[in-house]
């Protein structure tokens, strides 16, 4: 027993002596810039999509228009994949020597990036750029944080509601026009045809249960003075929760099942054909193009609680931003208005179908491709996007509101219960992020 | 940590024989002369106890220190100044209701494991030394198949296998499109049979082994005497193979308590509403996926403080029954 205290206190005595002689401390890196060079080697770092051969050519040309232009410039760009991109991109802004100058981000993230101290704000070049007037005020609003601009849209993304025409005209029915009339239409789809869902829905689906909660006037939650509450547990929002939650069952999608899909689970279901109805954004439209209902089916707006209206989607996509690490500053700006420029998101629609964020391109778009329609129209209608709070990440990753339906969907609490508490967690992450 | 545990193991053996040579094996020598100063044998052990040091008692310094601080992405890439919090990410910690719901989880799960494993690898071992040498060489090349599969792999493969709609498992239990992971336990059950499937070759293997070195005539002896397997496993084999058994249950309760990926994905991410949490998913959506590295940190010393008590405890428990290892 001696030997080993002593084994134990030179171990201790040893490790003491390596760590005066290294860091003591966690580290913390200084992202801010040293220089703005302007010229020498430019690095970006764009999604790798499922089909990126397009968008590659796509952004090839615009690089290329890029390093014609300003003469002494290079540009490497990269391309990273989505499933790993938060820690690529935390992993860049903690070692600023191997981060590259210029980000595609998704636009949800904007907020939490700026709090980590990663992204420049680039709010007088934004100001002072002419093609930016365009910019619809949502995509505007998604690289926005405390007024100051962090970034330019990219694309934005948003959802509408996919449905089979075959069934439907089987059943002699039409497209619903209302909230109630699409939840009593997919239950009796469901009765009709027990081997489809009327709706596919997920527990997990957070994005397509949120045009339901704004439907009925709720909110995420609301700004004062600069700090977020949650209102995930108010009249309103609680009444979506229901509605939302009321399409799982045996009725329509059983909860065995629907509790633990997210999005891409009720699309796939949709693409197989085994669901009636879906709610899948623009995005969506390759892969059920690739299914086997494919010629079969049609996409409407997702209706509101009246005739004629429409539920507020939510406004995804993607941004680009500049690192605040950056040495390139300068350079780094004009390249992103290359890429987030009109030009090349008139291309990268015809490319890879990504919505632009400028009105008037989007128009033209609709106008060659129209089965963006509906969901230009939805845009149109008015989309919303989640609080431009730091916190928004945590909420996200820590998975509040997808418990929040599972747990009703389950049957483990009632709607009031378990929007308090999801109400609770959001008010905890809202308070740590200040 | 659970390979240190293992190579611990024998280390200590000559260790505590030279301290007290009497009592442990009067055949060893009882004390050789010294040759050189008092640092001898601290130099020959100095290569070993830096790597040791640099390995894991720093990570652990490390862990300590960040589970005392304010430390989300914000602090590590520089946009905010960390400061220290003292105990306060302990104190967020234990007031967490849902980490005491965690941590019950993941000791009744982690303990059902444990034992499951070591059922079922025991009586495989067992039954390989009584079985000819073809099925032996199957049920072994099973097993190594088992334990070659990485982890995801295999938890992929088995949620497959009882899939609500293809699975051909449902198939052949008449279950219809019963969903495994809908329900908390039957979740759980699902989780354990993939955890006890790809842990139970080590045991085998290792207690199979054992078996082997066991004397033939001592077993011979017993089956004369009239004794049954069972009579046999718990009279004879099991205390010559004590040694074996404590290393591997130990090995096991360090794995199977800090299970991850076959949670994380066989449950997604940790089932319905959280309902399959176990510590280890629950400090991964804390540190990583929320960055808040500091109150993951927290966990993670819990983690270890736990693993520490089980593991003394148990050796306790030994030792009072007279029994060295």
């Amino acid at each position: 027993m001696k030997l080993i205290s002593r084994i134990l206190a030179t171990a201790a005595t040893l490790a003491l002596a390596g760590l005066t002689a290294t860091a003591c401390a966690p580290q913390t890196s200084d992202t801010g810039a040293q220089q703005d060079d302007k010229s020498g080697t430019l690095r970006i770092w764009l999604f790798q999509e499922v089909n990126n051969k397009p968008k590659q050519q796509v952004v090839d040309a615009a690089v290329a228009a890029f390093e014609k232009s300003h003469r002494g410039a290079e540009v490497e760009v990269e391309y990273i994949p989505v499933e790993t991109r938060t820690q690529r991109i935390k992993a860049a802004f903690n070692d600023p020597k191997s981060a590259p100058d210029l980000i595609e981000y998704g636009n949800t993230d904007t907020a939490g990036y700026v709090k980590d101290g990663g992204l420049a704000d680039i709010t007088a070049e934004f100001g002072a750029w002419d093609e930016a007037e365009d910019t619809d005020p949502t995509a505007k609003q998604s690289v926005t944080v405390d007024g100051k601009i962090y970034g330019a849209p990219l694309f934005v993304g948003v959802r509408a509601l996919y449905y089979r025409t075959d069934v439907f005209k089987d059943l002699g029915i039409e497209a619903p026009k209302t909230q109630d009339e699409l939840i009593t239409t997919a239950k009796r789809i469901h009765r009709a045809k027990p081997d489809l869902y009327g709706l596919a829905v997920g527990g997990a689906y957070t994005y397509g249960a949120m045009p339901f909660i704004w439907a009925h006037g709720g909110e995420l939650a609301e700004e004062s003075g600069g700090s977020y509450t949650s209102a995930i547990d108010s009249a309103a929002a609680q009444k979506g929760i229901k509605a939302y939650t009321s399409l799982f069952g045996d009725d329509n999608c059983p909860a065995a099942k629907c509790a633990s899909m997210g999005g891409n689970a009720t699309v796939t279901a949709f693409a197989s054909g085994k669901a009636a109805m879906a709610i899948g954004g623009d995005f969506s439209h390759q892969a059920v193009e690739a299914g086997t209902v494919k010629g079969r089916y049609a996409v409407v707006p997702l209706p509101g609680l009246k005739a004629g209206e429409i539920a507020p989607a939510f406004a995804g996509g993607n941004n680009l931003g500049v690192l605040k690490s950056s040495s390139h500053r300068t350079l780094a700006v004009d390249l992103m208005k290359q890429l987030a420029g009109k030009e090349t998101q008139g291309q990268l629609f015809d490319a890879m179908g990504f919505l632009p964020t400028y009105t008037d391109v989007r128009t033209e778009a609709a106008k060659k491709q129209p089965f963006v329609e509906p969901f230009i129209e939805t845009l149109g209608a008015g989309a919303k996007f989640v609080p431009a709070s730091p916190a928004w990440g945590r909420i996200d990753a820590s998975l509040v509101l997808p418990t929040m339906f599972q747990e009703v969907v389950s049957g483990k609490k009632d709607v009031p219960a378990a929007a308090g508490d999801a109400a609770k967690k959001m008010n905890a992450a809202f308070t740590d992020a200040g | 940590m659970a390979y240190k545990t293992a190579a611990a193991e024998p280390a200590a053996v000559p260790a505590r024989a030279a301290a007290h040579p009497p009592r442990t094996n009067p055949r060893l020598p009882v004390k050789l002369p010294r040759r050189g100063g008092a640092s001898t044998p601290w130099l020959y052990l100095a290569p070993a106890l830096v790597v040791l040091a640099g390995l894991l008692v720093y990570p652990i310094y490390q862990l300590g220190l960040i589970s005392l601080l304010e430390y989300t992405q914000a602090q590590v890439s520089g946009g905010e100044p960390t400061t220290f919090q003292g105990l306060g990410n302990y104190r967020t910690l234990l007031a967490d209701s849902q980490f005491w719901q965690v941590l019950l989880a993941t000791l009744v799960f982690a303990a059902a494991c444990v034992l499951a494993t070591l059922a079922v690898g025991c009586t495989l071992a067992v039954l390989l030394t009584r079985v000819r040498a073809l099925p032996r060489l199957a049920l072994m090349l099973a097993a190594l198949g088992a334990w070659a599969t990485p982890a995801i792999t295999g938890s992929t493969v088995w949620v497959f296998l009882f899939d609500p709609d293809y699975g051909p498992v449902n198939r052949i239990l008449r279950l219809g499109d019963f969903s495994w992971t809908y329900g908390r336990f039957s979740a759980f059950a699902l989780v354990l049979f993939e955890v006890v499937w790809c842990s139970f070759p080590f045991v085998m293997v290792t207690v199979y082994a054992g078996i082997r070195a066991i004397p033939e005539e001592v077993l011979e002896a017993a089956s004369l005497d009239g004794a049954s397997a069972w009579r046999i496993w718990r009279s004879v084999m099991a205390p010559m193979l004590r040694p074996i058994l404590v290393v591997v249950t130990i090995q096991s309760i360090i794995w199977d308590f800090k299970v991850f990926t076959q949670i994380y994905v066989m449950t997604n991410g940790g089932g319905i509403a959280g309902q399959n949490l176990v510590l280890n998913v629950y400090a991964y959506q804390k540190a990583f996926a929320s960055s808040q590295y500091s109150l993951g940190s927290a966990i993670g010393v819990v983690m270890l403080l736990i693993l520490l008590a089980v593991t003394l405890v148990h050796l306790r428990l030994l030792r009072r029954q007279g029994e060295e290892i």
